[in-house]
């Protein structure tokens, strides 16, 4: 029996995707989970699996074709096998109908944002990209600190079993684990791109729109405005290079890592910049989880990742979970966990050698912390001028939630945390 | 050791408690005159007469019933019920009476009795007369359920059960009275709800009881030719329910298969397998496999019998979808 792949829903505000790429042809023989296309959302470009194992019989689409969610993209089903395309996408119709009456796009975008932004993950067996691993692969990765994302899974329907992971290829240095960029600082530079002297327009690559459609949303809706102070960043640096002697290479924890616990263990004590406005309703939402959302700069663009719970986190677990987002948005194989859900933004350009800058706010959150660089710089200190380490962050808030007073001593209380690294490891 | 059958284990074990302890008795459905249905009482009427190995009428209630009276007063009655499937009309006295009287009146009495019983396919009994249903007895709290799979395991269970205080259903299997094995000829007293270790492999696990351990060890042979090394945990006991050595051996081989003669439903497979994803859910790496009988009344025709009734080729295709 024939059956339907379509167009998967990753995240809550996708509505269709470009099918960039067909993996698998027709005849080709498909196991559960194989992969069978690329797909380019607003946010990312992801992989589709099969749910079903057999023949992949017709590509309903062509590469480059806009495709609605939901709608059919692939037939699977036994070699030579007679299909009758009418009949099996009158099923799915039907079918479609009754998820879309019961869930309206639009409704949903509203119901999630009205409970919480954090948009619970649909099914995650469906989600493409999702991996099949044993219950034994899994600890033995976690516990191995590999990555079962990058295992080969030999099991049936591709499934990552024990002897898939014994196999895997320990860090042999300069090999697998060295393309992982460790402690690199968590925005890249763009490739550069070589200038060419004749005017041209090219189509605005998916992700750049849609950061274009944000911002400026944000920007026009949003009334910001901005506070910036100073730190003492001094006990910071040395805390974090005394710490990181203790870890191996790929382990180490970067100024960002300490940074977002900071900010998150803040915000305990600043409900009113972790809401988002609902404005329909005209209610103030004050969301029940802490969730730091870091900004990531990827080709064409920028995602937001997001660590969960971070003020119940360490800083070594925030490090190595936003590593793990950190590479997947990079390898463009970001996972729709990974950018939904945060409730406050940090963007850090520190490693640019910027004094300080001021963003945009990820809407519908209510703040967004902008990080400098850390600099040493001629400092006032008892009388004396003396060579301080120096960092400045700048706030920019919600008018319609937050005033400036707040936003100031928001970047106040972050001072104990950020000048008092001690309180960060407690 | 000498090697003798099942009905000889089972036989001797009886005779040695009757000849060790006067307040032992057997009693049943031609049990006395006719020496049992499968002839494990065969003498046991000439020698201990009719007083201590009784025969009943055809009341399975009426034999539970009597037994449960013959217990409270401080006898130790062998009740033997022709086949599980007849238990059905005892099973008021086996599961609301026999399995509760102790809780029920405060300890101040035990039930030192033993259910003897045959479960199992195979004979071409047809479907009434052919069930599995052991694990409608370990249900129930109270009731010690017993189903060796060895002649040494019956031998030393059976006179474990009888020297026990309380109510034990011990269910034979109607196909392994001829098989045979070593059985020591020195009194050996088998703890009842202890699981043991019949092979040990290191690939996968085989869970299994009674004359799926026959079965089981079949297909193992036939693995260990393709180099598949099966370690096989027979239960022996289904409540208590012995999980140890279960789950020490999954740890090892991370895959299991667990093998029963009853329907799949509900069943042996359902209970043993939640219970290693419970307690050892990091250590999976497969799916549990379940290999039972096919959800059918048995039937009749010697062909459809054997196509119900799980086959070596089953286990040995069930333990290839784990490997």
């Amino acid at each position: 029996m024939a059956q339907i792949v379509s167009m998967p829903k990753l995240g809550f505000d996708m509505a269709e995707g470009t099918l960039v790429r067909w993996v698998a042809s027709e005849g080709e023989n498909i196991t559960k989970g194989a992969v069978l296309a690329e797909i380019e959302t607003d946010k990312a470009t992801v992989e589709v699996e099969s749910g079903y194992s057999g023949v992949l019989l017709r590509q309903l689409v062509q590469p480059g074709t806009v495709v609605p969610i939901n709608d059919p993209i692939a037939v699977i089903g036994e070699a030579g096998e007679e299909i009758n395309i009418e009949a099996l996408l009158g099923k799915t119709v039907s079918a479609e109908k009754t998820t879309t009456v019961e869930k309206p796009i639009g409704a949903k975008r509203v119901q999630s944002a009205s409970e919480s932004p954090i948009a619970p993950s649909e099914s995650p067996m469906a989600t493409p990209g999702s991996l099949h691993a044993s219950p034994l692969a899994r600890s033995m990765a976690a516990e191995m600190g590999i990555d079962l994302r990058k295992v080969r899974g030999t099991g049936p329907g591709g499934r990552i079993t024990k002897k898939d992971i014994e196999s895997y290829p320990m860090k042999a240095p300069g090999t697998a684990m060295a393309k992982t960029p460790s402690v690199a600082p968590i925005p890249t530079a763009a490739p550069p791109i070589e200038f060419i002297r004749e005017t041209r327009s090219v189509p605005l690559p998916k992700l750049r729109a849609a950061i274009g459609r944000r911002m400026a949303e944000s920007m026009q809706q949003a009334p910001h405005f901005y506070v910036t102070h100073e730190y003492d960043v001094g006990a910071l640096v040395d805390r974090r290079k005394e710490i990181n002697t203790l870890l191996s290479e790929d382990d180490k924890l970067s100024v960002n890592d300490f940074l977002v616990r900071a900010v998150a263990l803040t915000l305990l004590e600043y409900p009113n910049l972790n809401a988002s406005l609902e404005l329909k309703s005209n209610t103030l939402i004050y969301h029940g989880e802490i969730n730091i959302g870091v900004a990531v700069a990827v080709e064409n663009g920028l995602l937001t990742v997001v660590n969960r719970n971070t003020d119940q986190k360490t800083v070594h677990q925030i490090s190595s979970e936003l590593k793990v987002m950190v590479n997947r948005a990079r390898m463009g194989k970001v996972r729709p966990d990974d950018i939904e859900g945060s409730t406050f933004t940090v963007s850090n350009l520190g490693m640019y050698e910027v004094d300080q800058f001021t963003a945009i706010i990820n809407p519908p959150e209510a703040a967004i912390l902008a990080i400098g660089s850390t600099r040493q710089v001629p400092t006032v200190m008892n009388g004396e001028i003396r060579i301080g380490t120096r960092m400045k962050a700048t706030l920019s808030v919600d008018h319609r939630i937050s005033d400036g007073a707040e936003g100031a001593r928001f970047l106040q209380s972050l001072v104990k945390y950020i000048e008092e690294p001690l309180r960060l490891l407690i | 050791m000498p090697r003798i059958t099942m009905r000889e284990a089972i036989s001797q074990a009886l005779w040695e408690e009757m000849e060790r302890d006067t307040n032992v008795f057997i009693m049943g459905e031609e049990v006395g005159v006719w020496g049992g249905s499968y002839a494990v009482t065969k003498g046991f009427y000439d020698h201990f007469g009719a007083e201590r190995v009784k025969d009943t009428p055809i009341s399975e209630a009426t034999i539970i019933g009597a037994a449960i009276g013959a217990a409270l007063t401080g006898l130790r009655p062998v009740a033997e019920i022709m086949t599980i499937n007849f238990a059905f009309s005892a099973f008021e006295h086996i599961v609301n009476q026999a399995a509760k009287l102790h809780y029920m009146f405060a300890g101040q009495m035990v039930l030192p009795m033993v259910i003897r019983t045959v479960s199992g396919g195979g004979r071409q009994l047809a479907a009434t007369h052919s069930q599995t249903p052991d694990v409608v007895f370990a249900h129930f709290p109270g009731l010690k359920v017993v189903a060796p799979g060895t002649p040494e395991d019956a031998k030393g269970l059976l006179k474990s059960a009888i020297r026990s205080d309380d109510p034990i259903l011990f269910i034979e299997s109607a196909t392994l009275y001829q098989s045979r094995g070593e059985v020591p000829d020195t009194e050996t007293l088998i703890p009842i709800g202890k699981s043991k270790i019949q092979r040990p492999g290191k690939d996968v696990t085989i869970v299994c009881y009674s004359k799926m351990l026959e079965t089981s060890m079949k297909a193992a042979d036939q693995l260990a030719q393709e180099g598949i090394d099966v370690e096989i945990v027979d239960l022996r006991t289904l409540r208590p329910l012995d999980m140890e050595p279960v789950l020490e051996s999954f740890k090892k081989t991370n895959r299991a298969v667990i093998v029963e003669e009853g329907w799949r439903s509900y069943g042996v497979g359902a209970e043993v397998s939640t219970r290693i994803y419970e307690e050892a859910f990091d250590y999976v790496d497969a799916p549990i496999q379940r290999v039972a009988q096919k959800e059918v009344p048995l039937p009749y025709n010697r062909n459809l019998e054997q196509l119900a009734l799980p086959q070596v080729e089953d286990v040995v295709k069930a333990v290839k979808e784990v490997v």
